[in-house]
């Protein structure tokens, strides 16, 4: 049995990051919430905001949320996590205050409370996870689900005379004069690792700042939902989800 | 022993409620404990508004009744409704215009008012509520004057203190103006 | 300083809210207790208090936002009537479950459905009983004045952060539009966020300072044992609740032959059923609970033994009735009366309904 080596620190290349709990993550393997949850978790050390960040998680997948990211957290009823943020925000303007919804969170049975949040101008920051489908309940039909997608609820796939058509938020979002900041991103590859921790800083530096309401929406696998393996689901979502949810920034008021 | 249970009623516009909120800061002006509760069903949109503005010199247990002491009347549908909810003895105010049924019950004591004719004779119609209540306070002098005064200024905001001395007059021509059945 | 003015009940819990020292106020309007928010828009309170006033999009997002708010440890609270209580609902479960202290005020109305805009009891089980899903409840308050409309925002505020558990106070549309003189206490500072950071550190959320770990607010467990557990802490609280927070108020119970037993508006009209009854020599006396959750369980029950009867005065088609009951244990008889829908039934007709129930039998 080989010795223990210890490891030199020039040699480390690669540490959890210090927010991150000791928790075992209740994520399927391959799933994109975790890349997201280390990424907010390091924007918000980075930021210097471990004692000034407060986050809403919602129902959904990402509900257990606080138990990964070591910092206060309120967990919100279904879809309402904007109208905590909105109340926690205007109480305590100095905090940074975000919340990690999924699409039927958000964009489902939330959407009345998102948009107004965002048209009310809430300096806060919706971290959006798009994957067109609803994993905790098991793979039923989002409003995000592609047409033609099987899903529990939708067997023969996605058919607009049954379900109507999927839905970007993102871009309904982006018309409103309080919102500051939508982007579009990913987590599957280095690159889109690197962006996306890129748009989450921006956005929670629009919050601080008092700039409006900002969205990251992180186009998103769920292999389980979607019943195939962690790199088909990758190679799926190239192909089919950024076809119709293409990345990029969709609004940026700082951008002149 | 002070006990005056009023019903004011008639057409929303009419200010109804501003005479019953008039008649219940003098009350509290007078040291009176006084209830004042606003019908504020649909009927405030346009249709018949009322009323009930209770004076007494102890603490008012309901501030619902129908069985009023006094009943100021203001349209036929008001007529209809609260005639029979006056007390035996007790009093019934009416201005006539519009009303096409005079009360007909013998076992109380009925006034009538011109106010809507010389209110809009003196060209006027603002002060048509406080001519009324002139009416009422010279047949049920609890509220003392002064005090009427007083609570018409507190009853109204500031930016309006300038319609007080047209209002005051109004009371009193209210009081001259009432007459018995 | 102190203050006595003519108000009126919806106006007075603005006046309330602001002079307790309430961090923020969520509403969204409805009648009859629109005059709420309106009255908090003009009085600007976050100009002088810091208080923060926000007009929701609906019941469901003010009942999160007091979620929200509630969570950072803050005063806040919201106010609706009858059909946005419903919308309510699920928030003041999540409220329940996560012990988080609030005052929701419900001016109610006629139902169901959207029923009618004139005064009601009729949310007398939404209130006590739940209203929201699972094991929880309200501390429900009922004011019979414009008065303790106004003195019920401090004691609610006082109750909800002495319990971490959400108060109602459960009005009507006549303490709400009614004007009645009031007495309006001198101004209360709001807590300072130190204050705040003293006093709820075990599980206000507000960035996890350096001397704490971090809190979560949160009504969930995967683990039904651990569910269970939350829930007998729950129940263990509402013991001592109804322990130690019952409040009522009796009149002439002490030789009453039959007691009328009613609270807010519909106690007011009573106590003129007294007065009528007494003067004409029948022996009838009052009991009003103040806290409609806990119940007076315990003096309805003494008095059961000695009384000839309960008459339940409430404008609902029988709600409080079944409380009555069960604290009379058989003892005595208990019937009910009330008008619905919004008809307000006047002394004479409570008074009938006592002659034809009991005296006259």
């Amino acid at each position: 049995m080989a010795a223990e080596v210890e490891m030199k620190p020039e040699n480390l290349v690669y540490a959890k990051p210090r927010l991150i709990t000791d928790k075992t993550m209740h994520y399927c393997p391959g799933c994109s919430h975790g890349v997201v949850h280390k990424l907010v978790a390091e924007v918000i050390d980075e930021m210097g905001l471990e004692h000034d960040a407060i986050g809403i998680s919602p129902v959904g997948c990402a509900v257990l949320a606080y138990d990964y990211i070591d910092i206060d957290w309120v967990e919100s009823a279904h879809g309402r996590a904007t109208t905590l943020a909105t109340a926690i925000k205007r109480l305590r303007p100095d905090k940074m205050v975000f919340t990690y919804q999924g699409d039927g969170d958000l964009a489902a049975i939330g959407t009345g409370e998102t948009i107004h949040a965002g048209n009310r101008g809430e300096n806060i920051t919706i971290i959006f996870i798009n994957n067109a489908i609803y994993g905790m309940t098991g793979g039923q039909m989002a409003p995000t689900t592609l047409v033609g997608m099987k899903t529990a609820t939708t067997p023969y796939g996605r058919d607009t005379h049954l379900n109507g058509y999927p839905y970007k938020i993102g871009e309904v979002m982006s018309l409103l004069d309080g919102v500051c900041y939508v982007t579009r991103q990913s987590v599957h590859t280095p690159a889109a690792v690197r962006k996306a921790k890129k748009a989450i800083r921006k956005a929670f530096e629009n919050s601080m700042a008092g700039r409006g309401l900002s969205l990251v929406e992180i186009v998103a696998t769920c292999n389980s939902g979607w019943k195939l393996s962690p790199v088909e689901a990758n190679r799926w979502m190239e192909e089919h989800m950024m076809e119709f949810y293409p990345l990029g920034d969709l609004k940026d008021t700082e951008k002149k | 022993m002070i006990k005056e249970e009023i019903i004011i009623a008639g057409f929303g516009g009419q200010g109804v409620l501003s005479m019953g909120k008039i008649l219940a800061y003098s009350g509290v002006m007078q040291g009176l404990e006084v209830s004042w509760m606003p019908s504020y069903g649909p009927e405030m949109r346009g249709g018949t508004a009322n009323v009930t503005v209770i004076l007494s010199d102890r603490p008012i247990s309901s501030p619902i009744s129908h069985d009023f002491d006094t009943a100021i009347i203001l349209n036929q549908q008001s007529m209809d409704k609260f005639e029979p909810m006056v007390k035996p003895g007790g009093v019934l105010i009416y201005d006539p215009n519009g009303i096409t049924r005079t009360p007909e019950r013998q076992d109380i004591q009925v006034y009538s008012i011109d106010a809507t004719a010389e209110a809009a004779r003196s060209g006027n119609m603002r002060v048509f509520n406080t001519m009324i209540l002139g009416g009422y306070l010279k047949v049920k002098p609890i509220l003392t004057f002064d005090y009427v005064i007083a609570g018409l200024a507190k009853s109204l905001p500031e930016r309006l203190h300038k319609l007080l001395p047209a209002n005051e007059a109004a009371i009193r021509q209210g009081m001259e103006l009432i007459r018995p059945r | 300083m102190e203050e006595v003015k003519l108000m009126k009940g919806n106006e007075v819990v603005a006046e309330a809210a602001v002079r307790c020292g309430c961090d923020g106020y969520f509403g969204y309007p409805i009648t009859p207790q629109s005059e709420i928010l309106e009255t908090l828009m003009q009085m600007r309170p976050w100009e002088t208090t810091g208080m923060v006033v926000l007009q929701a999009e609906s019941e469901v997002a003010a009942i999160n936002m007091v979620y929200g708010g509630a969570a950072c440890g803050k005063k806040v609270m919201t106010s609706s009537s009858s059909p946005g209580i419903s919308l309510m609902c699920e928030g003041l479960s999540y409220l329940a479950g996560a012990e988080l202290p609030c005052v929701v005020v419900n001016v109610s109305r006629g139902g169901p459905g959207l029923g009618t805009i004139q005064p009601s009891q009729a949310d007398y089980f939404q209130a006590v009983k739940g209203g929201g899903h699972g094991d929880y409840h309200l501390i429900v308050l009922a004011p019979n004045s414009v008065q303790e409309m106004y003195d019920f925002v401090f004691l609610g505020f006082e109750l909800a952060f002495r319990y971490l558990n959400p108060v109602m106070i459960l009005s009507d549309g006549v303490i709400g539009q009614m004007m009645e003189k009031v007495v309006l206490s001198a101004p209360v500072a709001r807590w300072t966020d130190e204050q705040i950071a003293a006093q709820s550190s075990s599980w206000a959320v507000y960035g996890k300072p350096e001397t704490r770990t971090r809190n979560i607010v949160t009504s969930l467990e995967l683990e039904a044992d651990r569910q269970e557990k939350v829930n007998l802490k729950l129940i263990e609280k509402y013991r001592r609740v109804a322990a130690e927070e019952v409040r009522y108020e009796t009149s002439l119970c002490e030789d009453a032959d039959y007691v009328l037993v009613a609270y807010g508006s519909s106690a007011r009209i009573c106590a003129k059923v007294v007065e009528m009854a007494r003067e004409e020599g029948h022996k009838v006396g009052l009991l009003r609970p103040i806290t409609l959750y806990p119940f007076p369980t315990k003096a309805i029950r003494e008095l059961a033994d000695r009384v000839k009867g309960f008459l339940s005065v409430e404008m609902n088609a029988g709600q409080m009735v079944e409380d009555v009951r069960l604290a009379a244990e058989h003892c005595a008889p208990v019937a009910h009366y009330g008008r619905m829908g919004g008809v307000v039934h006047s002394p004479s007709e409570v008074y009938e309904a006592l002659k034809r129930e009991f005296i006259n039998q």
